[in-house]
C-alpha cells in the first residue's frame, strides 16, 4: 500500500502517456499490418501536429484551432503516403524503409527550418490542464482523461474494423494483399483510410501529450514514435489490443523507473523491451506465426 | 565481373583505378603545401573520407548480404571511446575525468594498437548480440539494432560507469592526426580490405546470401555463421571510422551519436547506390560536400531576394533533404547502381548521354521482379 | 539389392492442425532414379524440404546411407496436436540445418527456379562450391588461398562445359532462356558434389522437345556423376521413361508404390490421378 501511494503520481502519469502512447502506436500497427511497412515518420507526423496547433493557435480560438489540427495532421498523414510511399509499392522493402526514413528527416529538417530551432511552447488548454486531486496525488486533469479517452477511440476503431465494410476491407489486405486486390477491393482507398485513422489518432495523442509536456521541438517526435512502435511490437504488429496493451505497459514501467529515480534508464528500458520481446517472442503477445512456403 | 577462369590477371579497369588512386594522393600532397590548415576543402576531404568508410562498411553488410542494420552510429560510438579511453595521455587524464578521479584506466597504448582495438570491440560487440539479432526479419533486424544503437548511447552517458566513459561528459586531449592524408591513407587501406573480401569466396557467399538466401543454405552456405561474420567484419570498419571520427573532431560526446547518424549513412549508401563501393565513396564526399559547404549560401540571410526571408539557417538542410527524397523515389538505384567504377562504363556514360533514361533490359527485367 | 541410400521412417509433417504428410516411409537405393508423384498439394516438396532440413519433420526419422541424420517426435505445443500415428515411436531430436545436410551430399533443386540474380552464370556455380572450401575468412581476403580457388574455378569451368552451359558463363542469368535456367539449377546443385540428387519438378514447365531432352539430361547425369536421384515432378512421360521405382503420394499419405508398370496399373493410383489428365 505504501508503494501505491508514493507512486500513485508516477503511476497516474504512466497510464496516462501509456494512453497517448498507443494512440500513436495504432497507427504503427495498422500500417504494417497493411503494408508490412514501419512508418518512420508516424512520430514526426504527431510532432508535426504539436507544432500545427502552436501555430494556429496564434491565430484561431481553440474551438477552431483543434479540428484544424486534426484536419492537417489527417491531410499530411495521407499525403506522405501518396507521395513517398505508393510509388515504391512493387518496390524490395528496402527500398520504402528508406523512403520513411527520408521522409522523417525531411519533416524534421522543415519543423527545424520553421521553428528557427527553437523550443515552442504549447498552449495551455483550459479544463484539461487544470490541476485536479486523485486520492491523494496532485496530477493534471488530462492526466485522468486520458485513458478514458482512449479506449473509447480504441474501442471506436475496433467496432469499425469488424463491423463496417471497409473495416472488412482493411482486414483482408492486411492478410493477403494481392489476393485482396484481385478481389476488387480498392486498395488506394484502403491503405490511404489506414493512415488517416492512423493519422487522426496520432493527432489526438498529440494534443493529449503536449498538454502533459508542453515542449515541442522538431525531434520531439523520434521517442514517443519509437516507444509507440515498440508498444505495437511488443503487442504483436499488427493487432490493435495488442499495440494498446503494449503502450500502456511500457507507459507505466517507464513512469515507474522515473519514481525509483533512474531516470536516465526510462528510455532504454524501452529498448531492453524491445531486444527481449525480439529475442523470445518475435510475434508479440497477440501475434500470429507465419511459416515460409519453400 | 569475374571471366577469367584459372587465375585473375591485373586487367586495364585495376591498373587505372590504382594510377588515378596514386594521382589522387599526389593532389593532396600538393592541396595541402598550397592551401591554409583550416580550409574547408579540408573539412570535407577529411569528414568524407571517414563517412566513406563507414558507408562501405554499411554497405557490405546491407547492400552485398542484404541485412538491413541500423546499428552503425553504436559501433562508431563504441569506436570512438575505445580509441579516446586507451589514448589520452595519462597526465592529462585528471583534467578530463575532472568528477571521476582520474577515472580508472591509467595507462595508455599506441595510437595504432589503440585504433585496431577500436575495431575490435566494435566487432566484439556485434559478435555478441549477432546471433540472436541477425535471425530477425529485415524490419525487425533494422528496429533491433536500433535499439542496440541507442542503448549504448544511454549506457555510456551513465555516470555509473563515469570511471571508463567519463559520463555525459567530453573525451578529449586524445592525439590526432591533423593531415588529411592520413584519413585517406586509412580509410583507403580499409576500403581495400573490404573490396578484397567483397571479391573472395566469402563475398560471393555474401552476395548469394543477398539474393536468395532459401538457396544459399540449400547449397551448403550456413546462414548464421556467414550473417554474423557480416555483421562482425562491418562492426569492426564502423568502429575504425569512429575512432578517426573521435580524431577529427578533437572531442567526442556520446550523446553525438544518434540514430539520425545512422540515418545519414544509410541515405549516403543509397545516394551511391547500394552494393557499389565506389558509389559509397563518391556519395559520401557528395553529400559532405553539399552538407558542409556548398549549400551553405542557402542559410545565408543576407542573400534574400524575396521579402518573405526564405533563405536563412535550415533552409539548407531542406533543399537537402528534398533532394534526397527525389532520389529515393526517382532513382532509386543511386548513382552507381550496383556498379563499380570502370573506364569503360565512363565512356559509355558519356556516350549514351543523350538516352540516359533507357535501362538495359536485363536491368529492367531484374527491377520488377526483385522482391524480399 | 544395392545399398541403401535414403531412407524415410514413418515421417509425418504437421503445420498447426494440418497434416500435410501422414507417415510416410520410402527408400531410395544406390544409382536408382526413384521417382515422387502425386496430385498437387499431396505434400511432396513438403517431403523434399524434411530431407533436406527445411523443414523439421513433427515424427519421423530420415537416414542417409545407413546414418541417421534427422530424427524428430512430438513436443510442446505438437504434443496435443499430433494426428499422426507411430507416437512414441521416436525418442530423439536431430535436428539440423539445410546446409549440414547438403555438406553430407544430398542436394536439390527447386520447384521454383532459385538462381542467384545478380551473379553471372559461371559465378552461380562458383558460389555453389564455397562449401568445400577450406580456407577462413582472413585466407581469402587476403588471396592466400589462391591454389583452392584456381582449383575451383577450373572444376567450374569443367561442369560448366560438361552440362552445355560453358558459352553462357558471363551471362546474367536471368537473360537467359527458360530451359538453360532449369539446367543451370541442376548444374549448381552438382557443384557441391553431392551422391544423391533431389530434383524438384525439374520439367516443370517444358515442352515435349525439351522434356526429351531432360530425359538423356537426368540419365547421362546420373552415369557421369555415379549419382542417386530422387525426382518429384508431374510430366507422365518422364517419370514412366527414366524412373527404375516410383511412390505415390496422395493427401500426404503413400498410396502406391513400385515400378512405373506396376503403378500405372494400380486402380488406386489411376482413380487417385492418372486417370483424370496424363499430363496433370
Amino acid at each position: 500500500m505504501e508503494f501505491l501511494t508514493t507512486n500513485l503520481p508516477y503511476i497516474l502519469a504512466g497510464v496516462s502517456t501509456g494512453g497517448q502512447y498507443a494512440l500513436i502506436a495504432i497507427g504503427y500497427t495498422m500500417v504494417y499490418g497493411i503494408l508490412r511497412l514501419i512508418n518512420f515518420a508516424h512520430g514526426d507526423v504527431f510532432m508535426a501536429a504539436g507544432l500545427i496547433m502552436i501555430y494556429s493557435y496564434t491565430i484561431m480560438p481553440l474551438w477552431i484551432s483543434v479540428p484544424f489540427t486534426i484536419i492537417l495532421t489527417v491531410l499530411l498523414g495521407f499525403t506522405i503516403e501518396r507521395v513517398a510511399y505508393k510509388p515504391l509499392r512493387t518496390a524490395p522493402r528496402m527500398s520504402i524503409m528508406i523512403s520513411a526514413i527520408g521522409m522523417s528527416y525531411l519533416i524534421q529538417n522543415i519543423a527545424l527550418y520553421i521553428t528557427g530551432g527553437l523550443l515552442k511552447n504549447y498552449p495551455k488548454i483550459p479544463w484539461t490542464s487544470d490541476s485536479i486531486t486523485i486520492a491523494g496525488a496532485i496530477t493534471k486533469r488530462v492526466t485522468a482523461i486520458t485513458p478514458f479517452l482512449t479506449i473509447l477511440l480504441v474501442i471506436a476503431l475496433v467496432l469499425l474494423i469488424n463491423h463496417t465494410k471497409i473495416g472488412m476491407a482493411m482486414r483482408a489486405v492486411s492478410i493477403d494483399f494481392e489476393t485482396a486486390q484481385l478481389m476488387g477491393i480498392k486498395i488506394d482507398s484502403v491503405i490511404s483510410m489506414t493512415f488517416i485513422i492512423g493519422s487522426f489518432l496520432a493527432a489526438i495523442g498529440s494534443i493529449l501529450f503536449f498538454s502533459n509536456y508542453p515542449g515541442v521541438t522538431p525531434t520531439v517526435g523520434g521517442m514517443p514514435g519509437l516507444k509507440a512502435f515498440v508498444a505495437a511490437v511488443f503487442g504483436g504488429i499488427g493487432s490493435i489490443p495488442g499495440a494498446v496493451i503494449g503502450a500502456f505497459i511500457i507507459g507505466i514501467c517507464e513512469n515507474i523507473i522515473k519514481g525509483l529515480g533512474w531516470t536516465t534508464f526510462s528510455d532504454a528500458f524501452t529498448f531492453v523491451l524491445l531486444i527481449i520481446v525480439l529475442m523470445f517472442m518475435p510475434t508479440g503477445l497477440f501475434g500470429e506465426k507465419v511459416t515460409d512456403k519453400v | 565481373m569475374e571471366n577469367q577462369i584459372t587465375k585473375k590477371p591485373i586487367n586495364k579497369d585495376m591498373m587505372i583505378s590504382f594510377t588515378l588512386l596514386a594521382l589522387l594522393f599526389v593532389v593532396l600532397v600538393i592541396l595541402e603545401l598550397v592551401l591554409p590548415r583550416t580550409s574547408i576543402l579540408f573539412t570535407v576531404l577529411k569528414k568524407g573520407a571517414i563517412y566513406a568508410l563507414v558507408a562501405v562498411s554499411m554497405n557490405l553488410l546491407n547492400g552485398f548480404t542484404g541485412l538491413f542494420s541500423l546499428g552503425q552510429a553504436g559501433f562508431m560510438l563504441l569506436g570512438a571511446y575505445t580509441y579516446a579511453i586507451f589514448t589520452i595521455p595519462v597526465a592529462a587524464r585528471s583534467q578530463v575525468y575532472q568528477y571521476f578521479n582520474g577515472g580508472l584506466i591509467q595507462f595508455t597504448l599506441p595510437v595504432f594498437v589503440a585504433m585496431i582495438l577500436a575495431g575490435l570491440i566494435a566487432a566484439g560487440f556485434a559478435f555478441l548480440i549477432g546471433l540472436p539479432v541477425l535471425k530477425l526479419k529485415s524490419d525487425y533486424l533494422a528496429i533491433a539494432t536500433l535499439g542496440f544503437a541507442e542503448i549504448m548511447r544511454a549506457l555510456f552517458q551513465w555516470d555509473k560507469i563515469g570511471v571508463i566513459t567519463n559520463g555525459s561528459n567530453l573525451l578529449r586531449k586524445y592525439p590526432v592526426f591533423k593531415t588529411t592524408i592520413f584519413y585517406f591513407a586509412v580509410s583507403g587501406i580499409c576500403i581495400a580490405i573490404i573490396v578484397l573480401l567483397i571479391n573472395s569466396t566469402y563475398g560471393r557467399a555474401f552476395k548469394a546470401i543477398r539474393d536468395d538466401e532459401v538457396a544459399a543454405e540449400a547449397m551448403g552456405i550456413n546462414l548464421a555463421h556467414h550473417k554474423r561474420l557480416s555483421f562482425v567484419i562491418s562492426s569492426f570498419f564502423a568502429g575504425i571510422s569512429g575512432a578517426l571520427l573521435a580524431m577529427f573532431q578533437t572531442t567526442i560526446q556520446a550523446s553525438q551519436f544518434k540514430s539520425a547518424m545512422t540515418y545519414e549513412i544509410l541515405l549516403i549508401v543509397v545516394i551511391g547506390g547500394i552494393g557499389s563501393v565506389t558509389g559509397s565513396c563518391i556519395s559520401s564526399f557528395l553529400f559532405i560536400a553539399c552538407s558542409e559547404w556548398w549549400l551553405r549560401f542557402l542559410d545565408n540571410a543576407n542573400l534574400n531576394i524575396t521579402s518573405l526571408q526564405i533563405l536563412r539557417p535550415g533552409f539548407r538542410k531542406v533543399v537537402f533533404s528534398v533532394v534526397i527524397m527525389m532520389i529515393v523515389l526517382f532513382y532509386q538505384k543511386g548513382i552507381m547502381g550496383d556498379k563499380e567504377f570502370n573506364l569503360g562504363g565512363l565512356i559509355k556514360f558519356f556516350k549514351t548521354l543523350p538516352s540516359q533514361h533507357k535501362l538495359p533490359a536485363h536491368l529492367k527485367l531484374a527491377k520488377t521482379k526483385e522482391g524480399k | 539389392m544395392s545399398e541403401n541410400v535414403l531412407k524415410m521412417q514413418n515421417i509425418t509433417m504437421q503445420f498447426g492442425g494440418v497434416v500435410a504428410i501422414n507417415n510416410l516411409s520410402l527408400d531410395v537405393n544406390k544409382g536408382e532414379i526413384v521417382s515422387l508423384i502425386g496430385p498437387n498439394g499431396a505434400g511432396k516438396t513438403t517431403a523434399f524440404n524434411v530431407v533436406t532440413g527445411v523443414y523439421a519433420p513433427t515424427n519421423g526419422a530420415v537416414y542417409f546411407n545407413g546414418t541417421e541424420i534427422v530424427e524428430n517426435y512430438p513436443y510442446g505445443k505438437m504434443k496435443k496436436l499430433y494426428a499422426g500415428s507411430d507416437n512414441g515411436k521416436f525418442t530423439k531430436r536431430i535436428e539440423p540445418t539445410p546446409d549440414k545436410i547438403t555438406k553430407l551430399g544430398i542436394a536439390r533443386t527447386f520447384q521454383n527456379i532459385r538462381l542467384w540474380k545478380s551473379q553471372s552464370v559461371f559465378n552461380n556455380v562458383l558460389i555453389a562450391k564455397h562449401l568445400r572450401r577450406s580456407s577462413n575468412v582472413f585466407s581469402a581476403t587476403f588471396r592466400l588461398n589462391a591454389k583452392e580457388e584456381k582449383i575451383q574455378r577450373e572444376e567450374t569451368a569443367h561442369l560448366l562445359n560438361i552440362l552445355g552451359l560453358y558459352d553462357f558463363r558471363d551471362e546474367l542469368c536471368t537473360s537467359l532462356p527458360y530451359g538453360i535456367q532449369r539446367r543451370l539449377e541442376i548444374a549448381r546443385a552438382l557443384a557441391t558434389e553431392p551422391t544423391l540428387l533431389l530434383l524438384d519438378e525439374p520439367a516443370a514447365g517444358m515442352n515435349p522437345q525439351e522434356t526429351n531432352d531432360l530425359t538423356s539430361f537426368i540419365n547421362k547425369i546420373r552415369s557421369d556423376f555415379r549419382l542417386t536421384v530422387f525426382m518429384i515432378e508431374h510430366h507422365m512421360d518422364l517419370v514412366m521413361d527414366i524412373s527404375d521405382r516410383i511412390y505415390v503420394l496422395n493427401f500426404g499419405a503413400l498410396i502406391a508404390s513400385g515400378t512405373p508398370a506396376e503403378v500405372q496399373s494400380n486402380p488406386a493410383v489411376i482413380s487417385a490421378y492418372l486417370g483424370e489428365d496424363k499430363n496433370a
